[in-house]
Formats: C-alpha cells, structure tokens, sequence
C-alpha cells in the first residue's frame, strides 16, 4: 500500500486496531511513534515491525498513560523533534467497560472516559494546533459505531464514543481552513482485546484488526466520517432512526 | 528514546518557516529577541528544552541553511540597528539584523556603497557575513568577509566575544562564513566603498559558449568593477553555454554633474512599473503562464535574441540599486516556481576546468531532461576563510524548478554534476546548497579545513547548540570524539 504520510505517532498501539495501523504504516516507509502504556508491549511490537520485512523503519516507542493529560502536548513535541516532523496522529486509545446486568463500575466509567475522552482531547488538541501552523496533517481518532446510540450494554462506552465524533466534528470544523484533514474512523466490532469479554460468535461482521487497518489506510484520506467497514454506514444509518421506545425494548 | 528532554517550549512559537527556494518548510520555534539579553534568553530557552539553536537572518538561503526543524530558529530580523556611521571614513557599525537595504540606503547619501552586495537586498548583514556572501564583483573585491573590520560574536555559553585579525583571527575567518555554527554575531563593523555617482556606466554584449564567455571575463577583469553572465541554460547543445555579459565600472568623480542628485534614495528606486504599464507587483502572475520548460525556453531565447541583436553593445548607465538587485526586479518572481519551488545549484570551478566542466553539466541536464530556467556566471578569486566556497575561476549557479514528476530524474543530475565538479575540483556555498551529502561537502572543503572548524566548534560551543537542517545534513552532530546527546535522526 503505497501512502503519502512519513511520520506518523500511534497513541494506544500496543494492541489491536492502533497496533495494526502502526505496523501497516511502518511497512509502507512510514517513520512511525507508538505510544502505549506497557513498555514490554511497545518493545515487542517495534522489534516484531522491525524485523517483519527488509527495510521497514524501526518504529520508536514512548511510554506514557493517556490519563496523563498534561503530558500530552510535551510527548508530542518531543516526537515530532525525534521524527523531524509530523504528518499524521491516530488516536486509538480506547477501553470498554462491561458491565453485568443490573450492575454497575463507576470507578471503571470514570476511568473509560478518561482513556477514550480525556485522552483524545488532550493529543487531538496539541495536534490540532501543531498541524493548523503547519498548514498541513492528519488527525485519526478512533471511535466507533457504538457512539451513533446509547447502548445498554456500555452506556459509558457508547457515549465516550459519541463524544468523540462530536469533538472530532469540532475540531474537522475548527482546522479544516488551515488545511488540516480530521478522520472520524467508526469501526463495526473488531476482534481485539477490546471485544475479549464477548461472546466472538454474536458479534455481527467480525472483522480482524488487519482488515480495519487496510479499511482505514484506505479511507483516511477523505476527511469524514469512516465506517469500517462501509456497510456499516447504512446499518447505522438504520440503526439511528429506529425510534427511542422501540429501541429501549432491543436488545442491542 | 523515552526520556522526556527539558521543558516544553509553547506551541504558539511554532511557525512555518521555509527557505527561500521554496523546496523545504519546516515548523520550528520561532524567537525573535530585539537586544542581547533577549539573545540570551533564548539561548537559556532552547538549553532547558533541550533543542538546537538555527540561527535565521532574511532567510534569503535558497536551501536549508537557515531552517532548523523541530528546535529553536533564533530570527534576528529584530536587532537591526545602526549603532555607529563615520561617513568621513565609511566605517559602519551595525547590528546583524540590518538588511542590506536598510545598509545602503543609509549610506549613499553620503556617497559610500557597500563593497559587496548580493542579488537581492533583503539578506542581512549578519546572514550575509554568516555566509560570506559574494557579489558580481567577487573577483576585485572578495566576499563580504574581506571588508568586516571587527564583530562581536555571542557564544553558546551567553558570553560576548570580539573578534578582528589581531584578536582571535582564527575565530574571525572561521566565523565568517561559518554559517552560524560558532555563534550569532550581535555587532559587525564593516568598512563601505567611496563611490562618486549614483550611476554605473553598464555594458551589454553577447557570447557564444563558456569558452568564449570565460574569455570576455579574463580580458575585462582589470577595467570593469561589475561582471556578470546570464546563460541560457534551455539552449540545444550547438548553442550550449551561450549568454549575455552584464560589464559595469563605477563613475568618477568628473563622469556624473548630477551626483548629489543620483545619489539620493529616490534616485535608486526600482520602478513601480514594468513596461511603464504593469505594476511589477503582480508581473509574476504575467510569467506564471510560462512556468513550465517549453515557456522558459521561449523567454530564455527571446532575452537572448533580444540582448544579441537590439540590445549588443549597448552602453546604459543605471543606478547601482538597478544594477545590483536584479532579483528583486520583479517582486515575486520566485512565485513561479510554486508549487515545488527551486534548487539552485551553484557550483565553482577553478578557472582552467571552468568551461569545459559547465559544458559538461548543461550535458548531463540534457541528458536527464531536467532544464535549469535560469543560469548565471560569474568570476571569483579566493579567499583566506576557513570554510570559503570561493576559488581562482567561475561559478555557474543554475536554477532547477523542483516538481515532483521529475524529482528521481533532478537527483540523479545533480548527484552525476556534484561529481563532475568534484572531480575539477570545485567548490559549493552553504547558502545556496540543498543537494549535498557529507561526503561531498568533506571532499570539497577538505579535511584539514574541517576538522579546523571542529576544533573551533568543540572550544565555542562543546554542547553543539548551533544547528541548522543544513549543519545536520552536511557535518551530522560535529562531534568527533564524544557521542551527542541527541541522536540524530537519519529519517529527517
């Protein structure tokens, strides 16, 4: 896959989705930085990318803990340094809570939203500023089709995404004059980590998070809204109109 | 590589900051201090983050001299005062962030002229010395560098130096034209030239080749003050290397009535309009059709029909700001050249070599189709700096447009030419280079003469504060002997 970006940070690319895109990315030349919490994860993934095929730049690791927030603009600054650049940030931290029927984690919710909002604010916003000077770049958070409802299963979950989509918007609003692209990126399930906790079976187009890589390389250009893998537009497009109070009775 | 170095430096320093040829942007943090404890400041900045100095003057360079992508771009354009003017001996004392023009309007009143100016005048002084630029009359007057009497240079450890050919001589033909690696100079004092007319007397005449051209320059090298060739680098092979000479003297006291008069600014102003119709403002726009091969070589073949029939041997008389500052004649000009911008590639070549090696370079443009738009040649003389691009022969710098359809095939030219000039033992200008490796800039400059430099470095800034993208590309961290706390990324 041939792209146009040469330097790129992955933030939560010790698994799953962001891992993937890190390794894709590396493979087509990309210089990339990933960021993750679990230094023996990043270790692991930057010799495994490294040593995958002749020629792929060794990725450089950073750890850090989104919660961290503060931290954020001064990581950023130190990898564009370390890169020489910046072209292009994928925010693809997330955790979802899961909880049993009739129970509830508020420590759990609080610290998803700390992840998947607070997280995403803090790189967004600095890469935001960075890119509007620069006139140029891509901004990639990672959010997903459970952000278009409220779901029983993960309300927290689903309404950090939806956050996410409306401050994605925001910010798509706010740079896209200076030139800056801003991707939504709304993944149907994925098997990663993140999904560990459910039932594979019932989880309706169960991609790998290779194929949401390629979907997503491939799409990042159009500076939208992306639903991975597309049909998922439709559903959700569906999905969104089935009215409150016949919605409350699914079990979605 | 996880170590988070020093403290943040604010966002809203960062800006875009791009050489002059257009082919590199970069972000880096941009200070602009107005006095010397300012400077400081900086310095005490960019060491508590942990970055890299570049220090940035008109940004006239047309590569990556005054860009330092990622660290601290010290912008000297501020500290741009006159501090001292003797019009009774031409002896000028100015901060480095004076431009040129600010230089020579200041001081032609009183009948001076800067002994070397460069092709546009919005350079300054301290980029100009930092670089030891050269002017059309380098082979009578030398660079720059030879009229600086003395300067005060700013060290890496905030201190101030003074530096002259009695005190500390190796720092001051070191630093001249030492393109910021030792410090940023905070005053210059420099000696102007005596001039009698606001006027120069031009002539103008075409020549065939290299060889013919090298030959005019030989002959008129003792009378003209002014020497400068334009080439028609779109030529086909029969015509290669053929041009129009630019000849200038300056006027004697007797020669010009009217010298109070054509010595005023006013006098020296470029015209509003091109043609007595067209503000030049927005000429540029008028070129922009012919911003491709086939509409340069129609314009490179009608100035040369033009200077080789109606206008040979012409003999014009034109003020020294017209005659100087050629490339701010249209303003914008560069625009043309968007969206990839331009390299130029200058090269010097001992005397000897000269016209067979720029023979040899229109060649291998041929033979990679890739078409300089603009070509100048000019005569040089060496010098005693320690990094100096000058030699005893020519230079030929040539503008390549960049696009990205021909890039591959621009690389492989200029790495088939930097070869050919190597081999004639040629030289290059830091300010103009963009195409350069290590190995290159070694074998020109030769070992004794960088590891001098090294030295210097080493003793005046052993942290390697100064840097710049071309410091990076060309010398790497400097330090031979200790590793640098940064590792230098290979993937800038």
């Amino acid at each position: 896959m041939s792209i146009s970006w040469q330097r790129a940070i992955v933030v939560g690319a010790s698994s799953g989705i962001g891992e993937s895109l890190a390794r894709k990315l590396a493979q087509a030349g990309c210089q990339v930085a990933l960021v993750a919490r679990r230094e023996q994860e990043l270790q692991r993934i930057s010799m495994s990318i490294s040593s995958s095929s002749g020629g792929t730049p060794k990725p450089l690791t950073y750890v850090h803990d989104v919660n961290d927030t503060d931290a954020a603009e001064l990581l950023l600054q130190q990898i564009a340094y370390d890169l020489g650049g910046l072209d292009l940030l994928i925010y693809s931290a997330g955790v979802m809570p899961m909880d049993a029927e009739n129970s509830y984690n508020t420590a759990a919710d609080v610290a998803a939203i700390a992840v998947n909002v607070s997280g995403a604010v803090a790189w967004c916003n600095a890469a935001a500023q960075r890119f509007a000077k620069q006139g140029a770049g891509t901004i990639v958070g990672i959010s997903s089709v459970a952000g278009d409802r409220g779901r029983r299963g993960f309300p927290v979950y689903s309404a950090s995404k939806a956050f996410l989509d409306t401050y994605l918007e925001g910010i798509r609003n706010k740079v896209g004059r200076y030139g800056v692209k801003v991707v939504t990126v709304k993944p149907g399930p994925v098997d990663t980590p993140l999904v560990k906790d459910l039932n594979k079976n019932k989880l309706p187009m169960l991609i790998t998070s290779e194929q949401a890589a390629d979907h997503i390389l491939r799409g990042i250009r159009r500076d939208s809204v992306l639903y991975v893998p597309g049909r998922w537009r439709l559903v959700m497009w569906l999905i969104r109109h089935v009215p409150s109070f016949l919605f409350k009775r699914l079990n979605v | 590589m996880n170590s988070q170095n020093g403290l943040k430096l604010p966002l809203s320093r960062l800006e875009k900051v791009q050489s002059w040829g257009m082919n590199r942007e970069v972000l880096g943090y941009v200070y602009r201090p107005s006095t010397v404890a300012g400077l400081q400041e900086v310095i005490a900045t960019a060491r508590n983050a942990g970055r890299s100095v570049g220090i940035r003057g008109g940004g006239c360079s047309y590569g990556d001299a005054s860009l330092n992508s990622e660290n601290v771009v010290l912008d000297i354009t501020r500290m741009n005062r006159i501090l001292a003017w003797d019009p009774a001996t031409g002896i000028i004392e100015i901060e480095p962030g004076v431009t040129l023009q600010r230089l020579w309007q200041y001081v032609i009143g009183d009948g001076w002229w800067p002994p070397v100016v460069s092709g546009t005048m919005f350079v300054t002084m301290g980029g100009a010395v930092g670089m030891n630029y050269h002017g059309k009359n380098n082979y009578k007057m030398g660079p720059v560098g030879e009229h600086v009497l003395e300067f005060d240079l700013l060290l890496a450890d905030g201190t101030v130096i003074n530096c002259s050919r009695e005190h500390r001589p190796d720092i001051f033909f070191a630093a001249i034209g030492g393109f910021g690696m030792l410090g940023c100079f905070t005053r210059i004092v420099m000696k102007m030239k005596r001039v009698y007319s606001g006027l120069l007397e031009v002539d103008a005449f075409a020549t065939r080749s290299f060889a013919e051209i090298a030959r005019v320059f030989e002959e008129r090298m003792a009378d003209d003050d002014y020497l400068v060739g334009w080439i028609d680098c779109m030529a086909g092979s029969q015509n290669s290397g053929r041009g129009l000479v630019h000849a200038a003297r300056y006027l004697r006291a007797d020669e010009d009535p009217n010298a109070p008069q054509t010595l005023q600014v006013a006098y020296q102003g470029l015209p509003e309009t091109m043609f007595g119709l067209i503000p030049k403002s927005i000429m540029w726009r008028f070129l922009k059709p012919f911003s491709n091969d086939p509409g340069m070589r129609l314009i490179n073949w009608a100035r040369f029909l033009l200077g080789s029939t109606l206008g040979n041997y012409k003999t014009v008389r034109q003020s020294h700001a017209a005659f100087a500052f050629l490339l701010d004649y249209v303003p914008n000009w560069k625009l043309v050249y968007r969206p990839g911008g331009l390299i130029q590639y200058q090269s010097f070549i001992p005397a000897e070599h000269a016209a067979a090696c720029f023979d040899e370079q229109m060649a291998i443009c041929r033979k990679f189709r890739v078409y300089p738009w603009l070509g100048v040649f000019k005569r040089h003389r060496t010098d005693n700096f320690l990094m100096t691009h000058a030699v005893d022969g020519y230079s030929l710098a040539l503008d390549f447009p960049v696009r990205k359809r021909y890039e591959s095939r621009l690389n492989q030219a200029v790495e088939e030419m930097n070869r050919v000039v190597l081999e004639s033992g040629g030289r290059f200008y830091f300010a103009k280079d963009s195409t350069l490796t290590r190995q290159d800039a070694l074998t020109y400059l030769g070992s004794d003469a960088v590891l001098k430099f090294q030295r210097l470095k080493a003793e005046l800034d052993p942290n390697n504060l100064w840097q710049t993208d071309l410091s990076r590309r060309l010398f790497g961290d400097w330090d031979i002997n200790t590793p640098h706390p940064r590792p230098l990324q290979e993937a800038r």
